[in-house]
Order: structure tokens, then C-alpha cells, then sequence
């Protein structure tokens, strides 16, 4: 007799409050649909194999964005290049073998830090000292270098934790079977922590291929209708791109723009794509 | 009692604390050979931290002190230069869980013998099919050696983790409450391999109850809040206990 108006009650306020999460899950979600089919539906008439594979022309007006393309992909590999290798070192030896002292304490710290610096920060300081200091000039160099300094943060914090998240015990039963530490983390504990590791990487080049701040200073070039010929060379990139041809040129045709947005958008969205295919592979494996 | 000849493993004096906690005081220990010897007494006497001193796996154990000396055949293990791996590959160790490494059965039992340098497939072979007859789990397992390991019940995981520490021919055998986690039958299987494993190596064992460590030991040492109380063959302990404090346990007074 009370138990019905109280659970009554109850389920009303519960109702309410499924309608209200589920009312703040529709707004997080509605503005990415909202960006990505205004961006589809005004650019996908510049999609033309012309645009995807040919050179600018008059003043970026006409003609393709191939090489803002090539830029991009080539600033993200270099970043990639020179991240992984320095962020995954430096989480395994963060996890692994670093004990807490107030220098690793200061090491993590400094780490949470660097990821909350502006991007242009990390652009003047790769102005400052890869093209000027150590006279790489502004190149796809110093572009990719920039990146990747910008990109290690993300890199070895979510490997760090998806090193941790594998269960000491591993480490114990490998010492047992006569292991040495190193044998243990190369043979149980990455291959575990991988899916991690992975996500991160990709994480922090999807963000290091959409930035224009970094490469602002560093590598991109204005106009420069050919494709780079060195790692010292100069190149255009998309952001870079998408920001010269929607305040800098006078008359820029809106279909262009909003071509230019979409590809970035389209090569950002596969790199995601990338990362859960190989995630879920490995994490499917990893069953047994 | 018949004094043991050479004790395969001996404890001396040996006190051992995790910061100002000491888990073990002045305990002194001597381990037939190819008999079973079972630590046993109230949770935190500090059975599994003498077991881990035997392997040196309390090594990975920040912040501890130990005073004593452990002899393996004669030979101080804190003391020598050759390096733990060496030693761990000698002495063995099936912990309270089992933890197969993620990988097929194969890959388990051979993770051992890999590291250690065993490239022979036909020698690789031969340590498989051995080790996991030894470990009562061959006719179980035999047909899926490469499939994976996890999809084996709580107790073939527990005589799979057997066979991964006998693939590397110890001569020391460190099982601590190895049965905690199966069901009787499983359990039953476990000890039955025991009765085979003991001609061949010398064993240790942390029971997972009083009744384990009569069905299974041969020899029995009684530990209590980090003492050793006493330590005789199995049937004398468990019949004729000479402390009191080992008669109250063993009858149930306290516990």
C-alpha cells in the first residue's frame, strides 16, 4: 500500500532521469553529426579525381590539393616515425622499471603538463629549436619532429597505462620460469598491452594530423604547387590549407573549402578507422 | 626420526621483514630430498614468504631485509654469483592461482625451455609430452596442444602451470596452495601427481588445509606468526605433536 506510491514515485523520478542523460548523450552527439553533414553535404561536389590528384592552379582557386595531401600524410608518418619508438620507450621504462622516486614523480608530472601546453607553443618551440637552433630550416623535418614532440605525451601516458593494466602476476610467473625482466615485457606483457598502445599512437597522430599551430612555423608552405623533393623541403599541408584558402584568399570558391575540410576530415576518420580494426583484431587474438 | 643425510634444500637463521614488519624470525629449516615437505600453519605464519626465498622470488619485493643463509645442495643461493634465472630454472613454482600465459598449450609448457635457450624441436617435443604427463594432464590435452590455453577448466590450468614449471627439469618444486582454487576432483587430481612427481624432484608445498598437508606430505613444519615451531616427518606431527601450540592448531583450538 505505501510500497506502490513509493516505487511509483521512484520509477517516475527514474524516467526523468534516464531522460535527461539520455537528452545530454544526444547533445554530446549532435554536433558532431551536425559538422560532419554540413561539411559532406557542402563538399562532396569538390570531390573530383582532378581535385584529389592534381596541383592548385590560379591562385589555389582551381585545380586539386594533391600535394596538401601528400604533406599531411608525409608530416603524420614522420611524426610516427619519431614517436612511437621514444613514447613506447619511455612508457615501458616508466612502467617496467622505473621505481618511484620524486624523479619519475617529476617525469609524470611534466608529462601530464606538456599535454595540456597550446599547440602553437609546441610550434614556436619547434620554430625555435629545429628550423633556427639546429638549422634544419623549415622543413618537412622540423614539421614532423614538432609533431611528434606534441603527439609524445598522449603516446606514453596511454601506454604507460595499458602497460600497467596487465596484472603483475605475469610478471611474477615469468621471473619463476627463469625470465629476465626484459624477456617478460617482450614476451607476455606487450603483447598484451598492445591494443593499448596502439589506441594511443593513433590518438595522438589523429590529433598531430589535423593541427596547424605546430606547423605553422616549422614546415608549411603558402603555395607550393609541386611535391616535396627531401626532408628539408618545405610543403603544404591541409589544415594549413583549409585555414590560408578560408581567410587569406579573397573570392575562394566555398565548394573548395569545404572539399578541402572534408578530405582532412575523411583522412582523420580513417586513421580512427585504422586503429579500431587493428584493436579489435588484436583483442580477438588475445582471447587465447 | 632418522637423521636426514643431505638435506637437499637447508634454511639457517633466517629472518626476513617487508619494512618493519617481519614476516619470519630466525627460522631454521631442513628439506629432504624427492619427499614432500609441507609448510603449514594460520594465514600470515609466513609459509609463502619461505617459499619465495627458496626461488629468490621475493627479490622483486621492495623494501625488505633478510638476515640467515639458504643452502641449495650445500650452496648459499643469496650468496652465489650465478644469476636468479639460473636458480629459478633449478627451483620451480606453481602458484595459488593458475595464470597460463595468453597463448596455446604448447606455447605454455615450452614458454620455460624457450627462454632458456632449448632450440631443438625435437628436444622441445620431448620436454612437452613429459612435462605434461608428469603433470597427469597429457590424455586431457593431447589432441589441442595448440589450442589455447585459457579454454582449459580452473583445475587442467592449475596441472598446465605443473607442467610449464617441470619443463625445465627443476630439481625443486615450490607449490604454494596450489589446490586453493579447484574443486575436489580436481584437487584429487593434483595430489594423485604429486605421489608421481616426489621420486623425482624434491617438493615443497604450502597445503591449502591441515588435511592436504597429512594426505600429501611426507615431512610437515609448522609455522606460526613467523616462527617455526617444529618440524618432523608428517605422521609423527600430526599423531604425537611435541608443541603445544601444534596440538592446539592441529585439533582445531584456534586457527
Amino acid at each position: 500500500m505505501a510500497a506502490q506510491p513509493i516505487s511509483s514515485r521512484r520509477s517516475t523520478t527514474q524516467r526523468l532521469g534516464f531522460a535527461l542523460l539520455a537528452a545530454a548523450a544526444l547533445l554530446v552527439v549532435a554536433p558532431i553529426l551536425l559538422v560532419i553533414g554540413t561539411i559532406i553535404v557542402r563538399g562532396i561536389a569538390a570531390i573530383t579525381p582532378e581535385f584529389l590528384t592534381a596541383m592548385p592552379r590560379d591562385g589555389m582557386k582551381a585545380g586539386g590539393i594533391f600535394p596538401a595531401i601528400v604533406g599531411t600524410v608525409l608530416l603524420t608518418l614522420g611524426a610516427a616515425l619519431a614517436a612511437i619508438p621514444i613514447g613506447v620507450g619511455g612508457a615501458i621504462y616508466l612502467a617496467e622499471y622505473a621505481r618511484d622516486t620524486s624523479l619519475t614523480r617529476a617525469i609524470r608530472l611534466a608529462i601530464v603538463n606538456l599535454a595540456g601546453i597550446p599547440s602553437v607553443v609546441y610550434g614556436l618551440f619547434g620554430l625555435g629549436l629545429f628550423v633556427l637552433f639546429l638549422r634544419f630550416g623549415t622543413s618537412i623535418l622540423a614539421g614532423a619532429l614538432t609533431l611528434a614532440i606534441m603527439t609524445l605525451p598522449i603516446i606514453i601516458s596511454t601506454a604507460e597505462e595499458a602497460l600497467r593494466a596487465v596484472p603483475t602476476e605475469f610478471r611474477t610467473v615469468n621471473a619463476s620460469l627463469g625470465g629476465t625482466r626484459w624477456q617478460g615485457i617482450r614476451q607476455i606483457v606487450l603483447p598484451q598491452a598492445l591494443p593499448g598502445i596502439i589506441t594511443g599512437v593513433i590518438l595522438g597522430l589523429l590529433r598531430a594530423a589535423g593541427e596547424t599551430a605546430p606547423i605553422l612555423f616549422t614546415v608549411a608552405a603558402f603555395y607550393l604547387p609541386r611535391l616535396p623533393r627531401s626532408p628539408f623541403d618545405q610543403t603544404m599541408a591541409l589544415p594549413y590549407h583549409l585555414y590560408i584558402i578560408s581567410t587569406q584568399v579573397p573570392g575562394m570558391p566555398l565548394e573548395i573549402q569545404y572539399g578541402t575540410a572534408l578530405v582532412l576530415l575523411a583522412l582523420v576518420l580513417s586513421l580512427n578507422v585504422t586503429a579500431t580494426v587493428i584493436r579489435s583484431r588484436f583483442r580477438r587474438r588475445r582471447q587465447w | 626420526m632418522k637423521p636426514l643425510a643431505q638435506p637437499k634444500i637447508r634454511i639457517e637463521q633466517v629472518t626476513y621483514a617487508y619494512g618493519d614488519q617481519v614476516a619470519l624470525r630466525d627460522v631454521t629449516l631442513a628439506v629432504p630430498a624427492r619427499a614432500v615437505t609441507a609448510l603449514f600453519g594460520p594465514a600470515g605464519s609466513g609459509k609463502t614468504t619461505l617459499l619465495r626465498l627458496i626461488n629468490r622470488l621475493n627479490d622483486l619485493v621492495e623494501d625488505a631485509h633478510m638476515t640467515g643463509r639458504v643452502l641449495l645442495d650445500g650452496q648459499d643461493i643469496y650468496a652465489a654469483t650465478t644469476p636468479t634465472s639460473v636458480l629459478r630454472r633449478r627451483v620451480g613454482m606453481v602458484f595459488a592461482l593458475p595464470l597460463p600465459i595468453p597463448g596455446s598449450i604448447r606455447e605454455n609448457v615450452l614458454y620455460g625451455p624457450k627462454l632458456a635457450g632449448v632450440r631443438d624441436r625435437g628436444r622441445l617435443e620431448e620436454l612437452l609430452v613429459q612435462s605434461l604427463h608428469q603433470a597427469a594432464l597429457w590424455d586431457e590435452v593431447q589432441d589441442r596442444l595448440d589450442g589455447p590455453a585459457n579454454a582449459l577448466s580452473g583445475g587442467q590450468q592449475q596441472r598446465l602451470c605443473i607442467a610449464r614449471s617441470l619443463a625445465l627439469e627443476p630439481e625443486v618444486l615450490l607449490l604454494d596452495e596450489p589446490t586453493s582454487g579447484l574443486d575436489p576432483i580436481s584437487t584429487a587430481k593434483v595430489e594423485e601427481s604429486l605421489h608421481e612427481l616426489k621420486q623425482r624432484y624434491t617438493i615443497i608445498i604450502v597445503p591449502h588445509s591441515t588435511q592436504q598437508a597429512a594426505r600429501v606430505a611426507d615431512h610437515a613444519a609448522f609455522l606460526l606468526l613467523g616462527d617455526l615451531i617444529e618440524s618432523r616427518p608428517v605422521k609423527e606431527i600430526f599423531t604425537t605433536p611435541r608443541d603445544r601450540r601444534t596440538e592446539d592448531y592441529i585439533t582445531g583450538r584456534f586457527g
